[in-house]
């Protein structure tokens, strides 16, 4: 019996054969995750599923097996709008040589330790 | 049949259903198509026998014999199993395992949800625990039942015949017998003629979204829970229990 039996994969494919699904891969989202109340949520990986409430259960079940967050985002990969590489020198060296953004001009007072 | 002996075999019950299902889903670890949905397989499937290790070391401790969680795991015979036949029938494919989970957990979690108001506070306790898992798994597989009945042509029929498959042996889980009656009225367990209307309505709810039909009430098949099973079950023990039965006390 054990050895007659069907995987769930090949099983899985055959339900959604001739679907979308099943003609390319299920699109990859991006996974964030608050670890706890009064944190930003920060970016911890990501995922392939076939619909946002399958994303958000994968998130669940894929990061945060250990506790790691009480909150979780998921978002389409293709939705991001990213930084282009090519580009990094005219969107970030600009800014290298602009000492004067930085607060290092202040002379800090006698007495205070941390600012 | 007395107060204590009752509560007991309610237990048992308990730990069997937990154990037995938890057992057919972990069959298929390393078997799934997509990466994050085995993941999400092994948690589930943990979930119960973590279940199980919890009702079945109470059950130790009410029967009073010395018995651990495993002795009532491993060293048990196929009539001496209390589970409801549905969580014992065989995986098929995919549709078929989200159906018998979408069916049982429908049920598990309004006896869980009255299971934390009885009188007995380790019951209860456990019962509390273990109701956050099972909200958890109904919203996912009831997820999975809307996604393939509201799917493709394909993925509906599949998912049809997979309700309807399975849908003798849901009468099982809504007739009380004596052991229910008797948690129930001798230590405010879970009223099943409540359950049942309100199972109707939730499946009723989630079948309708998936586009698909409800089946009708036709003959029920009983038994498990008295200890009257299908072959399948011997195929199971004897791969669950192997290790123990031939190298017994094997630890690591």
């Amino acid at each position: 019996m054990v050895k007659n039996r069907p995987s769930v994969g090949a099983l899985l494919d055959s339900a959604t054969r001739g679907t979308e699904m099943n003609s390319k891969e299920w699109p990859l989202y991006e996974v964030f995750i608050r670890s706890k109340s009064g944190l930003s949520h920060r970016h911890a990986g990501s995922l392939h599923a076939a619909d946002d409430q399958m994303a958000l259960d994968h998130a669940r079940d894929t990061y945060t097996r250990r506790s790691e967050g009480v909150s979780l985002w998921v978002v389409r990969s293709s939705e991001i709008v990213a930084s282009d590489p090519a580009e990094t020198a005219a969107f970030f060296e600009p800014a290298e040589d602009k000492i004067y953004r930085h607060p290092t001009f202040y002379e800090i007072p006698d007495g205070v330790e941390n600012l | 049949m007395k107060k204590d002996d009752a509560l007991l075999a309610y237990v048992t019950r308990l730990g069997d259903n937990a154990l037995i299902l938890g057992q057919r889903m972990i069959e298929v670890v390393t078997l799934y198509p997509e990466l994050e949905e085995e993941l999400a397989n092994a948690n589930l499937s943990l979930d119960y026998i973590g279940q199980a290790r919890l009702f079945y070391t109470y059950a130790g401790k009410l029967e009073g014999k010395d018995r651990d969680e495993d002795d009532f795991a491993f060293l048990r015979e196929g009539n001496e199993y209390r589970h409801v036949l549905l969580v014992e029938q065989p995986n098929g494919h995919f549709g078929d395992m989200m159906a018998r989970q979408f069916l049982f957990e429908s049920f598990y979690l309004l006896q869980l949800e009255a299971i934390e108001q009885c009188s007995d506070s380790s019951v209860a306790e456990i019962a509390a625990r273990a109701v956050k898992e099972i909200r958890y798994h109904l919203r996912h597989v009831s997820q999975w039942v809307v996604r393939l009945g509201d799917g493709t042509d394909a993925s509906h029929a599949r998912m049809q015949r997979s309700i309807e498959d399975l849908w003798q042996f849901t009468g099982e889980l809504l007739a009380a017998d004596e052991i229910d009656d008797l948690f129930h009225e001798k230590f405010n367990g879970p009223d099943l003629n409540a359950i049942r209307d309100q199972w109707h309505s939730n499946v009723a709810n989630v079948l309708k979204q998936a586009t698909l039909e409800k089946p009708g009430d036709d003959w029920m098949a009983s038994g498990g829970k008295q200890g009257r099973h299908s072959e399948h079950l011997g195929y199971l023990l004897a791969e669950m229990q192997y290790l123990q039965r031939t190298h017994p006390g094997a630890n690591w």
